[in-house]
């Protein structure tokens, strides 16, 4: 019995050691999930409340712009396109801060994993995981303003302010990792050389719980289903929608200058379905295989949800649906309209309850930790 | 000899940097640039067509379709190889847990890391020569790819949970 203790004691201060407070593996472990969370919720809030108002309105102003075209007035076109214009830059970087704060987060719980191996000093990492976070947080804060912000006070021709702190945030990320690849490079020199063996166990490498073995295997399914999506998108779809989008765009501006009203309008329409075809492809691809990603993210960290077993394949069963049925539904608004794309929004929700689930047990092993830490001095 | 793990992690990383620089370079030197151009094409095709100029419609039309064309293979290949990386690193996390010979893992690791690298050049390739040459680099090295996950998928299923874990991401 004491010897069982003893060697909880000692599994308790090795999960300590790679966990400890403050840590650069806590940092990037904590605020990796929050980035992905921030940015899900974000992506959900927009794909309710402004993705498709905004796809309306640009079908609206391309409506206007072929009257235009109809009428002969140039200045009405000009005014048409300089909205669309606006609307594009509208929806472009809302969907780049999302795209960009999910994948920060991914590659944070990475780097994460990988701390024990970076083979600098505990402050060092500390301060590499800190650039990391804060250039994940800048880019994305960066370019959701470029919109708002514009080009005011800016001295470059095309670059605004927003864009220059995107573009810093971009440049602290990439040396972030850079400095963490240096670090695993030192670790493997290290450990070749037989006078310094590696004397780092850590047990997010080995865990093989059924949570973290049904996240592993739904997680690879998920990104195999992607790619297998993505190549008959590529090989079916994607040139043919292109060339149709050439077509189409051509022939509703001679219509309209012809002034065939009826013709116009039906190849607006047209128009207007083929944007929703090539959105619904592209976003049904990048959410499986990221979703995927995350699930196997998360199969490696399961050893520090400290909850439950219950709770734990609660969660993770949340995970994998939420993760099927929001790029299976977004896919299905072509043929189901808006009721699938409310059950694609609620997948999204599974997703986040499921994360926000996930850390809040990852949060509690903190604190069981750390009260574990202050007990042993 | 470099073990599959090292070979995924390292080659992941790099991967990740370069697709982050790209992106950099990119957003800095061409992308706002480029925005401009193609709003400037399809509008001024619209007012050529106001103004009854349909020749001049046309090549505005054509102009901003060849834009559109690169532009939307330019931030794909970034948005690919980011992608790619992150999952070269994870595979390399978890490689030890595959069901197959070191040798067999290795010559997995390097269809992954081939497939992540070539699959994305092929498609930025695409938007400087839309002849076939770059859609059949893009073709194979996406193939590479599916082929490489397909089999590492099979490998993970039939994993052997007795045999034991290597801790140290060293081998």
């Amino acid at each position: 019995m004491a010897a069982g203790k003893e060697a909880l004691h000692v599994g308790q201060l090795k999960l300590t050691h790679s966990f400890a407070p403050l840590s650069a593996r806590r940092l990037l472990v904590i605020g990796g999930i929050l980035l992905i969370l921030a940015g899900m919720l974000f992506g959900d809030i927009f794909a309710i409340f402004v993705l498709h108002q905004n796809a309306g309105q640009i079908n609206q102003r391309l409506v206007a712009a072929t009257r235009a075209v109809s009428a002969g007035d140039v200045n009405g076109v000009s005014a048409a396109f300089q909205d669309i214009g606006g609307f594009q830059e509208n929806r472009g970087t809302k969907v780049d801060a999302h795209a960009h704060l999910i994948a920060f987060g991914y590659i944070a719980l990475l780097l994460a994993v990988l701390q024990p191996f970076v083979s600098f000093s505990e402050r060092a990492r500390k301060k590499v995981a800190a650039i990391f976070l804060f250039g994940s947080a800048l880019l994305p804060v960066g370019v959701f303003l470029i919109h708002y912000v514009g080009l005011a006070l800016s001295p470059f021709a095309a670059l605004g302010w927003a864009s220059v702190a995107a573009d810093l945030g971009g440049v602290l990320v990439t040396v972030a990792v850079a400095l963490d690849l240096m670090g695993l490079f030192r670790y493997w020199r290290r450990s070749s050389s037989s006078i310094e063996a590696p004397t780092m166990k850590d047990a997010l490498l080995h865990e093989r719980s059924w949570c973290a073995r049904a996240l592993l295997a739904g997680g690879t399914l998920l990104i195999l289903a992607g790619f297998a999506h993505g190549v008959l998108y590529a090989g079916l779809h994607l040139y043919d929608y292109e060339a149709r989008d050439a077509i189409l765009v051509r022939q509703m501006a001679t219509r309209a200058a012809s002034g065939q009203e009826a013709q116009t309008a039906n190849l607006l329409t047209s128009y207007a379905h083929l944007q929703g075809a090539k959105a619904v492809n592209i976003a049904a691809h990048a959410h499986i295989i990221e979703f995927g990603v995350l699930c196997m993210l998360m199969a490696l960290f399961q050893p520090y949800v400290y909850l439950g077993e219950r709770w734990r394949r609660v969660w993770a069963v949340t995970l994998l649906a939420g993760s099927l049925m929001l790029p299976l539904f977004v896919l299905l608004e072509l043929n189901l309209g808006l009721l699938a794309g409310g059950i694609a929004d609620l997948g999204g929700l599974l997703v986040i309850v499921a994360l926000a689930g996930m850390l809040t047990g990852i949060i509690r092993y903190t604190g069981q930790l750390d009260t574990t830490l202050e007990v042993t001095r | 000899m470099i073990s599959a793990r090292k070979l995924l992690i390292a080659s992941g990383l790099l991967l990740a940097i370069w697709g982050m620089a790209y992106g950099f370079f990119y957003a800095v030197f061409v992308e706002h640039q480029t925005l401009d151009r193609m709003g400037g094409a399809l509008a001024s095709g619209f007012t050529f067509a106001a103004q009854r100029n349909l020749p001049a419609a046309d090549a505005a039309f054509g102009e901003f379709t060849n834009i559109s064309y690169a532009y939307v293979r330019q931030v794909d290949a970034h948005g690919h190889w980011i992608g790619l990386s992150m999952l070269l690193v994870l595979f390399g996390i978890v490689f030890h847990r595959l069901n197959a010979s070191p040798k067999n893992q290795l010559w997995l690791a390097w269809g992954l890391v081939c497939g992540a690298v070539v699959f994305p050049l092929g498609v930025l390739m695409e938007s400087f020569n839309t002849g076939w040459g770059p859609r059949l680099v893009a073709v194979f090295g996406s193939a590479v790819m599916i082929l490489a996950l397909a089999a590492t998928t099979v490998a993970f299923a039939i994993e052997d949970v007795s045999k034991p874990s290597d801790h140290y991401l060293s081998r």
